[in-house]
């Protein structure tokens, strides 16, 4: 069947986004605690015991790669269970595509709002850390675009398992499975460099690991012709997921 | 006059299931159009098809002279839907939802407004435009959702089940705003399993069960076709139904058993009635009321409509 794509999917962007503004202060508090908590047991705590990683203190390690995994998380968890809540329980989704609008607008207006979650919540993170006094370099004036790389493949992926889930509890499996792993394997903790050589090359199929890559860069100020190779990486990936996520909705609201 | 809806031989199967089998009908300009049945009949998979959400088997649709499956987008455009279960936007306030559905079709922001103020008085809700949604009684978020309905000034207003679970006075101010709208030129379309509702609002309806078309017309035909003025209700008091129905000797429109109880749709039930009291057989009560549109689905199908 052919995609009914057109300008009409921002009009779903701006629902989700005027509804945004009414809660986000509610809903800023755990996005944006839970990376400090982060930051103040590992950096700080665990950090005390760790002399250095790769000339700089464990904090300066730790905080770009927090950037990241925040603007993942926002993507993912906007995706799967705000997603579901508005298809299922709230039937947001019939309502609008009583209108002109397309079922395939409504997911993809989903998608790009989970992606301006990413930019919304990584750009904060960053903020915080340059307070704090952990960003060296003015290339991190970057990162909100690299939030625009991180968020769509992970409001894609998020999408994909909305449109298969059977009950909002199967959740559960995609961020035990997915989720959590590429929080912990995409060298945010640790660089990879310790690990054996095949944990590093699935580590490379990992969007999270080229987010971290490129986040630690720009934060640090190592800019390298590399970057541009994780930048396209997550291009692809993001092309590549696009219309998985549309073709499994529609299959679960057309029938 | 182009029908609002003409539908052919539509057919819509799930796997194994046939929701809806074959059916033909016209919806004709600035009429009240009723889908009457139990749950289950068809009813709502019938609108689904209407509404372009969800595409048909086979058979021919078009609704307002456009084919669903060519311009869904220019049928949405020019309708209003009311769906079964309230989809307004929880978080948002009365206002806000109407102008965030004006959004959908296009509406410039400033017609938007004036058009909203004009929909909230309609539906008297302009003292709760501030007021967010969750915090609105049932009938109120109905009111509002028939209100959003109309943001597109729709020629066509599909309605599916508008009144189920509300109370008898919320229910009756819906009655009155869809009449008002009848009045005002909208072709209404509405499902509905209340006999009072489809005898009150529909022009024209169809009986619906298992998928299929049962009967057509407007309410009083239907019922003075299928059952006549008036039934007689009569408690059974053992098996003697065999018995009092030879009795009768076929002198009736019609009759249903269910249960424990008797109807008998009438020729005349003054003398039928004369003979029953006569005869000597035993009810445990009776009642002559007038017929109603329950009675020609309990003769159709021998079964109630809110099973």
């Amino acid at each position: 069947m052919k995609i009914a794509l057109s300008y009409r999917l921002f009009k779903v962007f701006w629902r989700d986004f005027v509804v945004f503004r009414k809660t986000w202060l509610t809903n800023i508090m755990f996005n944006f605690l839970e990376p400090l908590f982060y930051l103040a047991a590992m950096g700080y705590g665990l950090g005390y015991y760790i002399p250095s990683i790769k000339g700089m203190s464990y904090l300066e390690f730790l905080a770009p790669g927090l950037i990241a995994s925040s603007a993942m998380w926002a993507a993912a968890s906007e995706c799967t269970y705000d997603s579901f809540v508005r298809m299922r329980f709230q039937k947001t989704y019939h309502a609008i595509i009583a209108t002109p609008l397309s079922v395939d607008e409504v997911v993809a207006g989903e998608m790009v709002f989970g992606v301006f979650k990413s930019v919304f919540y990584g750009s904060i993170i960053l903020l915080v850390i340059s307070i704090l006094g952990l960003v060296r370099s003015p290339w991190a004036l970057l990162i909100p675009f690299v939030m625009i790389l991180c968020g769509l493949p992970f409001a894609e992926l998020g999408m994909i398992w909305t449109g298969l889930v059977p009950k909002i509890d199967t959740f559960s499996y995609f961020f035990t499975l997915i989720i959590t792993p590429m929080f912990l394997f995409s060298g945010i903790f640790f660089p990879l460099d310790s690990l054996p050589a095949v944990v590093q090359k699935i580590a490379f199929f990992l969007p999270l690991y080229h987010v971290v890559e490129l986040t630690r860069a720009l934060v640090l100020g190592q800019v390298n012709w590399n970057l541009l190779g994780h930048a396209l990486w997550l291009l692809v990936f993001s092309a590549i997921f696009f219309y998985p996520p549309l073709i499994l909705m529609r299959r679960r609201l057309v029938y | 006059m182009l029908p609002v809806v003409l539908a052919r031989d539509l057919v819509k199967r799930y796997n194994e299931l046939v929701a809806v089998d074959g059916i033909s009908f016209t919806v004709r300009q600035q009429e009240c159009f009723g889908f009457l049945g139990p749950n289950g009949a068809g009813k709502t998979t019938t609108v689904k098809m209407i509404c372009c959400f969800t595409p048909a088997t086979s058979g021919e649709l078009q609704v307002l002279g456009l084919d669903v499956r060519q311009h869904p987008r220019a049928i949405k455009a020019q309708i209003g839907v009311v769906p079964q279960e309230d989809n307004l936007d929880p978080e948002l306030t009365v206002r806000e939802n109407l102008l965030l559905y004006a959004s959908y079709f296009d509406l410039p922001r400033g017609e938007a407004i004036t058009r909203a103020e004009e929909l909230l008085a309609f539906v008297e809700l302009s003292d709760k435009a501030s007021t967010e949604v969750e915090h609105l009684s049932g009938g109120m978020k109905r009111r509002l959702t028939i209100a959003r309905a109309l943001i597109n000034r729709p020629r066509l207003l599909i309605l599916d089940e508008p009144t189920t679970g509300l109370d008898p006075e919320a229910r009756q101010l819906i009655w009155q705003k869809l009449r008002q709208l009848k009045a005002g030129g909208v072709t209404l379309i509405l499902t509905t399993h209340y006999m009072e509702e489809a005898a009150r609002l529909c022009d024209r309806l169809v009986i619906m069960d298992r998928g299929r078309i049962l009967e057509e017309g407007s309410p009083e035909q239907l019922v003075q076709h299928e059952v006549g003025r008036e039934v007689l209700e009569l408690g059974l008091d053992g098996d003697n139904c065999e018995e009092v129905l030879a009795f009768l000797d076929g002198n009736l429109n019609g009759h249903q058993v269910i249960g424990e109880t008797l109807f008998l749709y009438g020729g005349n039930l003054d003398q039928l009635w004369e003979n029953l009291k006569r005869s000597g057989y035993n009810f445990s009560y009776y009642r002559r009321r007038p017929a109603t549109l329950e009675d020609v689905f309990l003769k159709l199908t021998g079964r109630g409509l809110r099973e």
